[in-house]
């Protein structure tokens, strides 16, 4: 990006699941790869609510023993070395932990800038001190609706008027508030009011995420896949939104990806910027996927992080475009999307090689275009009665339905 | 919205953004909730002079001797401007 007379400035916007990086990583996969700029801890799979669109893996809870403080600790270390710069803190619910406190201290003296990304639960005045005090920068808090009662109902759980007081202290200890709102045919309608609760509640940036099917929202996406119009309207009403003069407040709409025509460049390509490590231990290029069959996916209680990030096959497969098949393989677009998303490839088609099949270049596009119809007929069928989301049932992320599926698989 | 910057103005880093070095990008970059911006050397060089305290006539008159160069006084003031209407720095007059 040039800024002129000489300076010029490279935005590197990690926010979400798209990034666009300077060119550190390209068609070169012999090249050592650039740093792991963006580094993502799910310290816990624990979390008290059991929201429908969560991107866990649905068998979570047939996963291992959570790392210890002494393993993150080193986590942070190796990371930090390797030139990780951004620190997400997620899960599960991160502030299940009760080490949170300690993780965040070490990061801050690393030279972390560190992003808790919670659902508010089990933040109280002790612990929002106790993080500041230990450096923690900001904290994105996500609400699953404006009003209480879809928001209780979407998540399971009677949270709303507990967020509320967290938004409070988040204004109260001079965070940034960042919200995060995640979209889908049972709330996405209300945009208007979600946005009207953000303004009152002095949010600084929106995020207003059309859910992403992976996980439990990959197991629910026909009760919870949108119509083209409600996609559209929202947008609308967000664009208006933004154009109406007031307080300043930055409001992303991030827009689903079947509806597109092209894939989103995922993770600005698997193994470029972006490394997670799940409770147990795994390193990940991303974070859905462990589901990627054929991949011994790296440890860290037993693969230095240097060594996962720049030997290990899960991290180095998919870097450059010599994995890709056509039409990706000779398509100039490559360079730019990177062939789109490889879990989404394998979910839909089977195959994480073949090209995202939201690309309308893929042989497999009508497996979108046909999720997408089919969403318009349950819409449809739902307004006139003949079908209601109790008919079939949305399927809550919780232990118990994890084992279920697991079993089941 | 825009903000005029001045030879007399003092700029200073937004409180939104965190401003360092990173040895691994050899660059400076802000951060900022989930995000990055990798500077170039100049810009990277002007913004730790932002303090809030000095003026821009005196960060200029800093790089000038700091790289020996003369007439940076234009391209301080683009920069900073553009800087200003991103928002990474706050401008008093």
């Amino acid at each position: 990006m040039d800024h002129g007379d000489g300076v010029n400035a490279a935005d590197v916007n990690v926010a979400g699941v798209t990034a666009a990086s300077d060119g550190a990583v390209g068609g070169a996969p012999a090249a050592l790869p650039g740093p792991p700029l963006w580094l993502l801890l799910e310290l816990t799979y624990r979390c008290p609510l059991h929201c429908v669109f969560c991107y866990n893996p649905t068998d979570f809870a047939q996963s291992g023993p959570e790392l210890d403080t002494r393993d993150w600790l080193r986590v942070l270390h190796e990371a930090r070395a390797l030139g990780a710069v951004q620190l997400g803190l997620s899960g599960g619910e991160p502030l299940a932990r009760d080490d949170l406190e300690v993780i965040v201290a070490e990061a801050h003296r690393l030279g972390f800038y560190i992003n808790l990304i919670t659902s508010g639960i089990g933040l109280d005045e002790t612990r929002i001190a106790a993080l500041k005090a230990a450096g923690l920068d900001h904290i994105q808090l996500s609400f699953q609706d404006s009003s209480k009662q879809m928001n209780d109902f979407l998540s399971s759980t009677r949270t709303f008027e507990l967020k509320s007081k967290v938004a409070a202290l988040i204004r109260q200890y001079d965070y940034p508030m960042v919200l995060n709102v995640v979209l889908h045919r049972y709330n996405i309608d209300h945009v208007d009011e979600i946005l009207r609760m953000a303004d009152q509640l002095g949010a600084d940036y929106v995020e207003l995420a059309n859910t992403q099917y992976y996980g439990w929202a990959w197991q629910n996406r026909e009760q919870l896949m949108p119509t083209l119009e409600q996609v559209r309207r929202a947008e609308a009403v967000t664009k208006r939104f933004r154009e109406r003069a007031g307080r300043p407040m930055t409001i992303y709409f991030v827009v689903p990806d079947y509806f597109e025509r092209r894939p989103k460049p995922c993770m600005n390509g698997l193994g470029s910027i972006f490394l997670t490590v799940t409770p147990d231990g795994t390193a990940l290029p991303c974070h859905a996927a462990r589901m990627l069959p054929g991949f011994d996916f790296p440890n860290v209680r037993t693969m230095p992080m240097a060594e996962i990030w720049r030997e290990s096959a899960a991290f180095s497969h998919f870097r450059g475009h010599a994995w890709m098949k056509e039409p990706c393989r000779s398509c100039p677009e490559k360079a730019r999307d990177f062939g789109g998303c490889r879990c989404q490839a394998y979910l839909m088609t089977g195959d994480a090689a073949n090209a995202d099949p939201v690309c309308d270049l893929s042989p497999h596009h009508h497996l979108v275009t046909e999720a997408v119809a089919r969403a318009e007929r349950a819409a449809a069928a739902h307004a006139a009665g003949a079908l209601t989301p109790e008919e079939r049932p949305l399927v809550f992320r919780s232990p118990a339905n994890s084992m279920k599926l697991s079993s089941c698989r | 919205m825009t903000t005029l910057v001045t030879a007399t103005s003092r700029p200073a880093l937004s409180r939104r953004f965190r401003l360092q070095w990173e040895a691994a990008q050899n660059a400076h970059v802000l951060l900022y909730p989930e995000g990055m911006i990798k500077l170039n050397a100049s810009a990277g060089e002007i913004l730790k002079r932002c303090d809030g305290e000095a003026t821009v006539a005196e960060i200029t008159a800093q790089l000038e001797t700091a790289f020996e160069a003369a007439g940076l006084s234009n391209d301080v003031v683009a920069f900073l401007s553009m800087a200003a209407e991103k928002q990474w720095i706050t401008v008093t007059a």
